[in-house]
């Protein structure tokens, strides 16, 4: 059915070789405030890649540039051989194609865990409801809940919500993932539940670039960390050399006080 | 050392029980609470027990006209006596059939819309924004598959009240959701038209409005067409009821959180789909209490049609009050009017404050 | 937007699809649907009133109006001209709101605080006068104190009498009037004065309380200041103020101010019924500022009087002010009814009267709503500024 997506497809691969995203100098200002200054990245297939740094650097601002939920006003990004510019039908096909989950997991209150899965297939995919249902319990099986299917959102814990979420991005069977610090506002007790998930889904081949704190998270699954301060990337490099051996002052200043407890 | 014992639950003191720890409590906690209940508990028997049996005990319900009153007590015979004109105003009787059919389609349609588990409520309610209103126009005006017709001018009563407020909040509601898009929309024309179009209906009271649709409205239309009296008055009542729903709706579409609108962004939802499938029936649901506020208000407003002619429930009893035969029990009839309106108007506040403090506990995450 | 020629063309951007051509395209349809309603309407107005032979344009407020108005603070008679109508409608228009204005605050305010106490009774008394008078069509509450009470008072010669001074009838109400006799300005002057020593007592108390921490009764000296210092001025200039007390001769009073019952059930309605309003109005805004307020303050050791004046009011105002003066426009838009019963208001006499004289309908209702408009949008402005104040102060 879904077999590209079950395959754990090594990132060093030759069909993995394209960029599915290319990033060329993007800037983005808010009013004065100049948020992103000149980023440049190119994600592979199937690649995972950490973004982190101080708040108010930029990070969040980055991946919701890539499917446009800000618009920049430099530079380029191109998904999926798309380019993102003001077209609202590129907008609309890459948003299909990638898949976020949000720090306040943004379920929708009115709706069912079920139909929460359900609404965008069936009304952004134009799939069968029938069809629908079968994908949506496969996936709130692989977060670990499909028990909860008819329940609602408030029924929920925040991890639980946040699992739901996932599943409901994966329904539109995206060929990226964003995820926008998703265990922020979680307790403590709940943050395992979601990273596990995500872990999961890493070992899946699903391209995945995440903002997050969870320093444990990128060392285990992170092909590429990027440290974001100012709007800048300051430093980026594989997990062992980045925790291990900074090159930036600034990186070594952050990461001391993260890892410091 | 000893093991703990839990302490056993003991009463709580006398002065905190029963009946007597109640009325200490709540009337004599301090003693100018004392004076004050003693007080107030005085003058309130003296002067509810003469209202009592004015309003009730002594007075006559039934009879022939004022004569068979009695000077101190209270003369309810004009209920009775004019039952139908408070209903129907000039409808004629043997027709009434019609406009009764009406009302109990209204009753199935409206009732079950309380009740959050009734079966088939949404269809019902699609009914009642649809099929009710043309249906009801062609019982009650005639005029079609051989009923005889009945002009607007002979409707009157309650059935005209009822006729204002239903129209008026099925009409309203819609041009309110459209206008409080509009209000939030990012294109400056559509929403400087849209917030122009809300505050100047706003701004003016009521009366001058439908002073404006009943003498300038005549102006406004091309020559040779004309609206009857009523489809005046509903007009400027649905534009002047639009506004405050627009407001209101507002204030719920204000009400969701920002996440809202991104998560549907980023799966792929256009704007009209967003609106339509995940903030619209959130932000609607939240200000149900808004909206039956809002129908309180028209439902008052209504009254203000005897203004520029139109016999509403308060217009009939006013005009049955200025008949001679009946001029004796003014203050009988508008206590009449203010209980049936009291009753409505009453009952839908508390069910917009229940359902207020329902959704108070239910939406905290 | 973007020039950089190593990067592809943005002309994949269909102009179909493009978000700032589709909201130009729309925006542009908009103003053309908004003026083409406005044109047709303009158009149809001017054929109908030619068909009509209803002149236009605003020359008829020049034109002597020929009828009388019962009521007029302004100097009015029938040889006056249909522009002063206006201006007395207007002027009785604002007499109602304002008076109406401080009494519902008044009711309002006491209700308010009463349906908070912890008597029961007397809470629950409360509430049944929220509940009785909110519920009710205000139209109709018109008319009940106008037909029904005010309606069925005796004739002049058998007034109701309150304390020989007031009375009571079928033609309004009776009050006695002040006559201001030479010295009373000085009784003014010296009530100025102690405001102002007020002022300056209270300034002062509040720098030596800065400095030194101690308090000064300001409250009760003021009071006894402004109260006092009139009243021994008043006697010690022999009572220049005298009352011109209503006194019945023929079949009606002369002397004193006669208020008429069509202002009396209309003030008594408008008051009543917004009280209602403001008294839920109150209700919510203290209860709005949160127990723990109130547990933290007096964990702090304020005294409850503090407590009140320091923490609850401030914050109790800021949620109750914006619906007060949403009230307080209702109110005034509600004083329109006053038509119903035959008060000279703006409706009645402009609307009403000079409508139906002159029929000039266009003119005469763009005027009355203008009026309204300008009197609505003034106060929404400063509502908005007032908010704006509050809202930065809460960072």
């Amino acid at each position: 059915m879904n077999s590209e997506e079950h395959i754990i497809a090594p990132v060093e691969s030759a069909a993995a070789d394209e960029d599915i995203i290319i990033v060329r100098d993007l800037n983005k200002w808010f009013g004065q405030f100049h948020v992103l200054k000149s980023l440049n990245l190119n994600v592979k297939k199937g690649e995972r890649i950490v973004i982190c740094g101080p708040s108010g650097s930029g990070k969040s601002t980055f991946i919701r540039c890539i499917n446009h939920l800000e618009a920049h006003q430099r530079g380029e990004i191109i998904v999926d051989g798309v380019v993102l510019n003001e077209d609202l039908k590129n907008i609309e096909a890459i948003r299909r194609e990638v898949g976020m989950v949000f720090q306040h997991f943004n379920l929708f209150p009115h709706l069912s865990v079920l139909e929460n899965c359900l609404l965008a297939p069936i009304w952004v995919r134009k799939t069968p409801r029938k069809e629908a249902i079968e994908i949506a319990m496969e996936y709130l099986e692989r977060v670990k809940i499909p028990e909860q299917a008819h329940k609602y959102p408030g029924q929920l814990s925040g991890g639980q919500q946040q699992r739901v979420a996932i599943a409901r991005s994966l329904c539109m069977k995206p060929k990226i993932m964003l995820f926008d610090e998703p265990t922020s506002a979680l307790d403590p007790e709940m943050i395992k539940e979601v990273l596990d998930v995500m872990i999961e889904l890493a070992g899946s081949g699903m391209t995945m670039l995440c903002v997050t704190h969870e320093m444990g998270f990128a060392k285990t699954v992170a092909d590429r960390v990027i440290f974001m301060d100012g709007g800048e990337c300051v430093e980026e490099g594989p997990p062992q050399s980045f925790f291990n051996n900074p090159q930036q002052p600034r990186t070594r200043e952050f990461l001391d006080q993260i890892l410091q407890h | 050392m000893a093991v703990h014992q839990p302490l056993p639950d003991l009463p709580p003191p006398p002065s905190e029980r029963g009946l007597w720890g109640w009325f200490r409590q709540n009337l004599f906690s301090t003693w100018y609470n004392s004076i004050a209940s003693l007080v107030v508990g005085y003058l309130l028997i003296i002067w509810l027990g003469p209202v009592i049996n004015w309003a009730l005990i002594s007075a006559v319900w039934t009879g022939e006209g004022t004569d068979d009153c009695r000077p101190g007590a209270a003369c309810w015979i004009f209920i009775q006596q004019r039952l139908g004109f408070f209903l129907y105003g000039f409808y004629p009787a043997e027709l009434r059939w019609r406009p009764n059919i009406v009302f109990v389609l209204f009753l199935i349609t409206v009732v079950p819309q309380f009740f959050p588990r009734a079966p088939g409520r949404k269809w019902l309610a699609l009914f009642g924004i649809t099929g009710l209103p043309v249906l009801g126009f062609v019982l009650i005006n005639g005029g079609f598959f051989g009923l005889d017709p009945v002009a607007t001018s002979r409707w009157g009563g309650l059935m005209l009240t009822l006729i204002l407020a239903y129209v008026g909040i099925i009409a309203a509601l819609p041009i309110g959701v459209v206008l409080a898009l509009g209000r939030r929309s990012e294109m400056p024309v559509i929403r400087g038209i849209c917030v122009t179009f809300i505050e100047f209906w706003r701004a003016v009271p009521l009366i001058t409005i439908l002073f404006m649709a009943s003498v300038m409205l005549p102006l406004f239309l091309p020559q040779g067409v004309s609206f009857d009296k009523l489809l005046r008055a509903l007009i400027g009542i649905t534009l002047f009821q639009s506004a405050y729903m627009a407001e209101v709706v507002r204030g719920g579409l204000q009400a969701i959180p920002k996440g809202q609108y991104e998560a549907a962004q980023a799966l792929g939802f256009g704007y009209w789909r967003s609106m339509r499938l995940i903030i619209l029936p959130q932000a609607l649901k939240i200000v149900i209490p808004g909206i039956a506020n809002t129908v309180i208000s028209l439902f008052k407003d209504t009254t203000l049609v005897l203004i520029i002619g139109l016999f509403d429930l308060l217009g009939a009893v006013r005009s049955t009050l200025s008949d001679p035969a009946w001029r004796s029990v003014a203050a009988e009839g508008y206590l009449f009017v203010a209980l049936c309106f009291w009753i409505f108007c009453f009952g839908m506040s508390r069910y917009s404050h229940n359902l207020e403090k329902k959704l108070d506990t239910g939406h905290k995450t | 937007m973007n020039s950089d020629p190593s990067l592809p063309p943005k002309s994949s951007v269909k102009p179909w699809n493009d978000p700032r051509v589709r909201s130009a395209v729309f925006q542009i349809l908009a103003i053309l649907a908004v003026a083409w309603v406005g044109y047709s309407l303009f158009q149809n107005t001017l054929t109908n009133m030619a068909s009509r032979g209803i002149s236009t344009g605003f020359g008829f407020l020049d034109s002597s109006a020929g009828f009388g108005i019962v009521m007029s603070l302004i100097e009015y008679n029938e040889s006056m001209s249909y522009g002063r109508t206006f201006f007395v409608g207007l002027a009785n228009t604002l007499l109602v709101s304002g008076l109406g204005i401080i009494f519902a605050t008044i009711v309002g305010f006491i209700v308010g605080v009463l349906r908070l106490s912890n008597n029961w009774l007397i809470a629950r008394l409360a509430l049944a006068y929220i509940e009785i008078f909110r519920n009710i069509p205000l139209l109709l509450q018109i008319f009940f104190w106008y037909f029904a009470v005010l309606g069925t008072l005796p004739s002049p010669r058998q007034s109701v009498s309150i304390g020989e001074v007031a009375f009571l009838n079928l033609r309004g109400i009776v009050l006695p009037k002040p006559i201001f006799e030479a010295g009373s300005g000085a009784v003014g002057i010296v009530l100025i004065i102690a405001i102002i020593i007020s002022l300056a007592i209270a300034r002062w108390a509040k720098r030596r309380q800065a400095a030194t921490g101690q308090f000064f009764p300001v409250l009760p000296v003021s009071a006894a200041l402004i109260l006092g210092a009139p009243i021994i001025a008043y006697f010690a200039l022999g009572s220049p103020i005298g009352w011109d007390v209503p006194a019945l001769s023929g079949f009606n009073f002369r002397g004193g101010i006669t208020v008429i019952p069509e202002l009396g059930a209309l003030l008594l309605a408008l008051t009543l019924y917004t009280a209602s309003f403001i008294a839920e109005i109150v209700r919510s805004g203290i209860i709005s500022v949160s127990r723990g307020q109130t547990e933290a303050a007096a964990a702090l050791g304020l005294p409850p009087r503090r407590v009140l004046r320091l923490v609850i009011v401030p914050q109790a105002l800021r949620v109750i002010i914006p619906p007060l003066t949403s009230q307080y426009l209702n109110l005034t838009k509600n004083s329109s009814l006053a038509t119903a019963i035959g008060y000279p208001d703006l409706v009645n006499v402009f609307m009403g009267t000079t409508l139906n004289q002159t029929g000039q309908a266009v003119e005469i209702v763009a005027i009355t709503m203008a009026v309204y408009l300008t009197i609505s949008l003034s106060i929404s402005m400063l509502m908005n500024i007032y908010n704006r104040a509050v809202a930065l102060k809460e960072r």
